[in-house]
């Protein structure tokens, strides 16, 4: 084979571009397209323009999972924007036993996300270990019901989240870290700037750009959590759906035998615009800092 | 443990100082050394101490209090029955072979496919470059559970639906590990590349002599991902597989605590089995996993 010829960058990307539009693009606009009709699983269905949408508005459980979804972005970016910066400077130093201690605090990157929601639920369980230890400690009488009340499953899958999301951007602020320069810190102590001092007038400015990056992967996912929560609340999403979530929706309108493929696409295209408006919001927010 | 690394004496005003220098040339005396340490044994309590709850769980028997308060770690009486258990209950080992099934054909597939492409966006001369590094840009702004439901009418087209292949396919080269390679093989100096195309080697000679030996880092941490990210996956394969024989790990463990909740212990069980390979698996490619991540996988 010529593989000096005008073909061989189209043969290297080939299978890449196939995969790409054939498993990305086109069900993206078959989304957007279903969005517009009244499919069903056995059933093209036909356009019904705009309905779908408004059939999205006037439903409770949509504003319920919109609101869920947006809680869900507030409440965890920004634990995982800051802890996991310090946990990087905390496991920085090569000291005896630190490739254990790192493995250590990566372990819950590692494990599936079902794996992890099943252990904690056994921690929060209502005769689990936390409620017994909080009991031991007589810091409550009757167990608290983690695992049943709404806004306490919302807050658990949260934990859940932070929990498993720790080492992953402890991974990512690590291999920033290296980068700083070493003479500025040099420099800092010789000044006679404490650590704290360091952290805050070298680390952090060096650091700046990262933790905006980890702030808008973290947000984007957080915003399409689904596993956490439908694994805490089960498929119904808590009693009541109260604990519905965007892809939680899409989920269950989406699948079955009663599926409603244009409702559930057109939440995806939701899904997607917000998406799309967090990135936006989030790049005009780090560039009018700079400015 | 490191034997470059020394804890050496030295003289500070009148004070002998304990001072512990790391192999890159770091100094830290031993009062911070000590703080530091106490803060990671905290830390890694919290993000261990669930794992081994729940494996000190696994191996409790009928005859241990899972209830107690305050709770009891240790069992009275350490048995692998739960193991054995889960076995009878589901047939935990076709989800094992399942999932790494899944899992090894993402990885090949992903490695091959996205360094090919990665070595073209980023070594090759061609026309309409721009326009497939957008494709693979674009692709990383839609979300893939935005176009889930479509996918699945796609295999349910194809009568693909129920069967592993259905899977890994979808993922099985990944826009973002593309545009990883392609920042890794940018690196590699031109002039290689010239006295290559001098000697008379094509773009797959150099592409497999020069190009990917020189990426292993990123290639180590593009499997990595890859074989984590099909092993971990729940949302897709809870929506393409429904016969139990097809199911991975993650939703067979799933299907475990649904149909079987009341015995904690056989539960607990059946997600050591789940973890344990993985962090075995990490633990071997710890090393290369964090050299790789800093040698500019995310600097790029």
């Amino acid at each position: 084979m010529q593989l000096n010829g005008r073909a061989a960058p189209w043969l290297f990307l080939g299978p890449g571009l196939l995969i790409t539009i054939a498993f990305v693009f086109y069900p993206f606009v078959r989304t957007i397209y279903n969005s517009f009709t009244n499919a069903t699983p056995f059933n093209a269905g036909q356009l019904v323009g705009l309905a779908n949408y408004q059939a999205a508005l006037a439903d409770p459980l949509f504003w319920i999972a919109l609101r869920n979804s947006a809680l869900y972005v507030v409440c965890v970016v920004p634990f995982l924007v800051v802890l996991p910066l310090l946990l990087a400077l905390l496991v920085e130093r090569l000291i005896p036993g630190i490739g254990i201690f790192r493995t250590a605090i990566y372990a819950p990157v590692v494990a599936s996300m079902v794996v992890v929601v099943i252990i904690w639920q056994w921690l929060f369980n209502d005769r689990g270990m936390i409620n017994g230890m909080l009991q031991e400690l007589h810091l409550i009488t009757k167990p608290i019901p983690f695992l049943s009340d709404p806004w306490l499953l919302l807050f658990c899958a949260m934990v859940v989240t932070i929990w498993k999301g720790l080492g992953f951007y402890m991974v990512v602020y690590l291999a920033v870290l290296g980068n700083v320069p070493r003479q500025l810190h040099e420099a800092a102590q010789m000044d006679g700037a404490g650590a704290v001092r360091r952290f805050r007038t070298v680390t952090m400015p060096a650091m700046r750009s990262t933790m905006i990056l980890v702030g808008i992967i973290s947000s984007v996912s957080a915003f399409r959590v689904f596993s956490e929560v439908y694994l805490m609340a089960g498929p119904t999403a808590g009693p009541g759906g109260q604990d519905t979530t965007l892809v939680t929706l899409i989920q269950s309108s989406g699948t079955g035998l009663s599926a409603q493929l244009g409702y559930a696409s057109a939440v995806s295209v939701v899904l997607f615009v917000l998406t799309l408006g967090l990135l936006v919001v989030n790049l005009r927010l780090t560039q009018s800092k700079e400015n | 443990m490191s034997t470059a690394t020394a804890r050496r004496a030295e003289r500070a005003g009148s004070k002998r100082r304990w001072v512990y220098e790391t192999k890159d040339g770091h100094r830290i005396a031993l009062l911070p050394l000590i703080v530091r340490y106490v803060l990671l044994l905290l830390v890694v309590a919290i993000t261990i101490g669930p794992f081994v709850w729940q494996f000190l769980t696994s191996l409790k028997g009928v005859k241990d209090n899972l209830y107690a308060v305050p709770p009891i770690w240790f069992p009275a009486a350490a048995t692998l029955k739960n193991y054995v258990r889960v076995s009878e209950i589901i047939p935990i080992l076709t989800f094992v072979l399942n999932s790494l099934i899944v899992a090894v054909s993402s990885v090949g597939l992903n490695v091959a496919g996205a360094s090919l492409a990665g070595y073209a966006l980023a070594r090759l001369k061609f026309r309409g470059k721009s326009l497939a590094f957008a494709v693979f840009i674009g692709a990383l702004l839609i979300p893939g559970e935005a176009s889930i439901i479509s996918l699945l009418q796609m295999m349910n087209d194809t009568h693909l639906t129920n069967s592993l292949v259905a899977v890994f396919l979808p993922g099985c080269i990944g826009a973002l590990n593309v545009l990883l390679l392609r920042n890794a093989f940018l690196a590699i100096p031109r002039e290689i590349d010239e006295a290559a195309i001098l000697d008379g080697a094509n773009a797959w000679k150099r592409f497999w002599n020069i190009g990917l030996p020189s990426v292993k880092g990123t290639l180590a941490v593009v499997g990595l991902f890859a074989f984590m990210g099909s092993w971990d996956d729940f949302l897709w394969p809870l929506l393409v597989l429904t016969d139990t024989n097809k199911y991975t790990l993650t939703v067979g463990l799933n299907y475990l605590q649904g149909t079987f909740n009341q015995d904690p212990r056989v539960v607990a069980a059946g997600t050591m089995i789940a973890v344990i390979p993985l962090i075995l698996l990490f633990l071997v490619l710890q090393k290369q996993f964090f050299k790789g991540i800093g040698e500019g996988a995310i600097k790029g």
